[in-house]
């Protein structure tokens, strides 16, 4: 199998600058795989897609039966980012990150940026990820933003554009982890051929960075996952980070508060717990201040939190910054509190509350991405060019009821990477999630999720919507 | 270790030793039968196998009369009876994955295997086509995940756990069916030496997979020293004497205090119960009265388990109310 036939067409191509023209970063890749064996590829993947079966790599499907998992689809195909491109992705996504937490910190204590004017106090103040309860707080550090994913696609032109910050519990760097495991088995000969930056030591810097959010006093130190249970989508990822920090894995049962500290109850009494990295929504924290629902939290955390004893990642609140809505501010607050320039752009966007703004997104939804300010998973959002007008009309009726709620983006021609399709290879697009931990320093995982639409033509990558996986490759040095 | 990972490993031990009692008891069955043609027309010939669960009044009022495919049903695929095989594998696979982080990883994938074949497409086709294979294959699946347990699990706390589930089931298991066939095949014991009486015995030997080390101690098969072996052997490993004992070295590994010391509910609760079986002969047992024995122990063995959740699952805060975590018992 190999690239001869391969047609880059009109879109902006990571392995093709047109057809028969590698980019220079990818052409050693390439002419690695043309010299295999008609069926060594074929037989390469088989082997891949065994490991993770039997690594039980899974996700959840909400909707689906109770208990049904499902392989994340996986292509073989390495997504490549060349040294310079990384350099650039690795500096914005840090400068987004260090200005957001200054945000968060701002609006829930001086909120010099809406009483400056460059933020519409009541625009901010009205998102549902606003947390009263949280104003007035500091957390351990000033840091809310432990763990955030940022989400970034290529253009036509290539250019490297923020599509949306995950500032609340960010998933996917499980399948990071995973990817680059099955393919250092099965294709040992590529990655010998190419310097590629290792991603083995996340777990590591994860467990430090939440080891900083605990006064070193303390010398051993309890840290815990807290997880909503097995019935979670991305339950694999926390039962496998859990198992890689060796810290505890707890559920809400697991924990309980006693004269404001959080013990977890193990067969030999009740234990401390110094920090945990929780990966439930702020919403279902704690149903003493939150939602009285919730059976998965813990009565009496954020009392636990707000009196300093026990660290919680990311805090409480951090939702703010990730509000899809407020996002198109987000050059305006790297420029307030960092003096500097984004050096990664926006995808322009239309917000749906602003009437003038609102009306153009209306007006050219067949050409539009609209989205709600809160969902996540490719849920509850419309894809112009290909929706009905059916969808169309419901979409409008939504944006009408709840303006606050949308916005729309122009939809962006996602860059391609190639994909095996039976028996050659085809284009397909791809979008990238770097993840980002924000401990003593900020610290980007090189390369992060590249997450592919399997199905032609399709621009949405979420898993639950069809979209695989590939292991990306940033290079540590470019070819010259 | 958390209480719930705790209690989690105990109980998928106790559902994987539910699930391969139930595929041997069924197992055993259908061979019998094939060695006595003029039981397989009696209509109550697959009673005994409701009868040792106690639990008539569900099948009555659910499946219906004592047919084959009922009782088969009852016992494997009926999902709204929670001791079935199917309840049990799917409880014992959401115990497994809730502490996927514990376990070994191919632990889980075995104990997901053994989920799929029985809870898949086609299972019930297989298991009435070849009934045999099927629950042979049950059977197998669950050793296989006992042995890769105990080469690759550290055997330290959560190892101890799942000791304590597994003995306690076993024991409870063979008391249950050994009160149960006692009573069935003891009306015939004046035929003792006749066919039909012995190819019971052997199935009930059979059904708690003992009758090759049986023969190895007694020979003859005489009802007696079937009841001394499934109670008082010390070296069979499903005899109550065994799983008891068994039970009480995991309880004391688990709590750090040195064997023989007697400081609480629970350890006083196995050293009575270890009492009992000790210092007890067959013959005296037989005069109180075999039921009457294995009545007393099952209960002790309730006890048992209720003190272990109260004392290694359910501890809480004085301020939290009352709220019940149990599994089914």
């Amino acid at each position: 199998m190999h690239f001869d036939t391969y047609n880059p067409e009109h879109f902006y191509d990571e392995y093709f600058l047109e057809s028969g023209r590698p980019r220079p970063e990818v052409e050693k890749l390439i002419n690695k795989i043309n010299s295999f064996a008609k069926s060594e590829l074929a037989n390469q993947r088989r082997a891949a897609n065994a490991a993770f079966k039997q690594m039980g790599i899974t996700f959840g499907v909400y909707g689906d039966n109770k208990g049904l998992e499902k392989i994340f689809p996986f292509d073989i195909v390495p997504r490549i980012i060349n040294a310079r491109d990384w350099n650039l992705i690795e500096r914005g996504v840090k400068q987004r990150v260090h200005a957001l937490n200054q945000f968060i910190q701002d609006v829930y204590n001086d909120q010099r940026i809406l009483k400056d004017g460059i933020l519409p106090k009541e625009f901010i103040l009205s998102s549902v990820a606003y947390r009263k309860e949280c104003v007035g707080l500091t957390p351990p550090k000033n840091i809310w933003c432990h763990v955030s994913g940022i989400d970034l696609v290529r253009d036509h032109d290539g250019q490297f554009y923020v599509l949306e910050d995950n500032l609340r519990c960010p998933s996917g760097v499980s399948y990071v982890l995973g990817n680059r495991r099955v393919m250092k088995q099965t294709l040992p000969a590529v990655f010998e051929a190419l310097p590629i930056r290792p991603v083995e030591d996340y777990a590591g810097r994860l467990a430090e960075t939440l080891r900083n959010l605990i006064p070193e006093s303390i010398l051993k130190p309890n840290i815990g996952i807290l997880t909503p249970g097995i019935y979670n989508s991305a339950y694999f990822e926390h039962s496998f980070l859990a198992q890689q920090m060796g810290e505890e894995l707890v559920e809400g049962q697991d924990l309980v508060v006693m004269d404001g500290f959080v013990y977890m109850r193990t067969t030999q009494g009740f234990e401390r717990v110094h920090a945990i990295y929780r990966r439930i929504d702020d919403e279902y924290l704690d149903p003493t201040v939150f939602n009285p629902d919730s059976l998965l939290g813990v009565p009496g955390i954020m009392g636990s939190y707000r009196e300093g004893k026990v660290a919680l990642a990311n805090a409480p609140g951090a939702g703010i910054a990730d509000d899809k809505a407020i996002y198109s501010f987000v050059p305006k607050i790297i420029k307030y509190y960092t003096g500097e320039d984004a050096i990664l752009q926006n995808v322009p966007t239309y917000v749906c509350e602003d009437e003038k703004q609102r009306q153009h997104v209306i007006d050219n939804i067949e050409k539009f991405v609209v989205k709600t300010a809160h969902g996540s998973g490719g849920y509850g959002m419309l894809i112009g060019p290909f929706s009905t007008r059916k969808e169309q009309k419901a979409m409008i009726d939504n944006i009408l009821r709840e303006p606050r709620n949308y916005i729309g983006q122009p939809v962006i021609q996602l860059s391609r990477v190639p994909v095996m399709v039976m028996d050659h290879f085809e284009g397909r697009h791809v979008d990238l999630r770097p993840y980002v931990l924000y401990g003593e320093d900020i610290y980007v995982l090189p390369g992060g999720l590249t997450r592919v639409a399997l199905k032609k033509n399709s621009l949405v990558v979420n898993s639950s919507q069809g979209g695989g996986s590939k292991d990306t490759w940033v290079l540590a040095e470019d070819v010259t | 270790m958390l209480s719930r990972v705790a209690n989690s490993l105990y109980w998928m031990n106790r559902y994987l030793e539910r699930i391969e009692n139930t595929a041997r008891l069924i197992e055993s069955q259908l061979h019998m039968l094939l060695d006595l043609p003029s039981m397989r027309k009696d209509p109550n010939a697959w009673k005994p196998l409701v009868d040792i669960t106690g639990d008539n009044q569900y099948f009555t009022e659910n499946i219906g009369r004592y047919k084959r495919e009922e009782v088969i049903f009852f016992h494997t695929f009926d999902r709204n009876y929670p001791h079935s095989i199917i309840s049990c594998v799917i409880a014992a696979r959401e115990n497994a994955r809730s502490v996927r982080e514990i376990i070994s990883s191919e632990m889980w994938e075995k104990i997901n295997n053994l989920y799929l074949s029985v809870a898949g497409p086609g299972a019930s086709l297989k298991a009435s086509k070849n009934p045999h294979k099927f629950y042979y294959d049950i059977k197998m699946a669950c050793h296989l995940i006992l042995g890769i347990a105990y080469s690759t699990m550290a055997h330290g706390e959560a190892w101890h756990f799942s000791e304590l589930g597994r003995f306690l089931e076993r024991a409870d298991k063979t008391s249950r069916i050994l009160d149960v066939k006692y009573f069935i095949i003891l009306p015939r014991i004046d035929f003792v030496g006749s066919s039909l009486d012995s190819v019971q015995w052997t199935a009930l030997l059979k059904s708690i997979s003992s009758l090759e080390m049986y023969r190895k101690r007694f020979n003859l098969i005489s009802s007696k020293n079937i009841v001394d072996f499934l109670i008082f052997d010390r070296e069979f490993p499903r005899s109550i004497l065994y799983c008891i004992r068994h039970a009480e070295r995991a309880y004391f590994n688990i709590n750090g205090t040195p064997f023989g010391v007697y400081d609480n509910d629970l350890a006083r609760q196995f050293g009575k119960l270890m009492g009992k079986l000790n210092y007890s002969h067959i013959d005296e047992v037989m005069a109180i009265g075999l039921h009457q024995f294995l009545d007393e122990i099952q209960s002790d063995l309730n006890d048992v388990g209720e003190t272990i959740h109260d004392n290694f699952f359910a501890n809480k805060p004085v301020s939290e109310l009352n709220q019940s975590g149990a599994q089914i018992q």
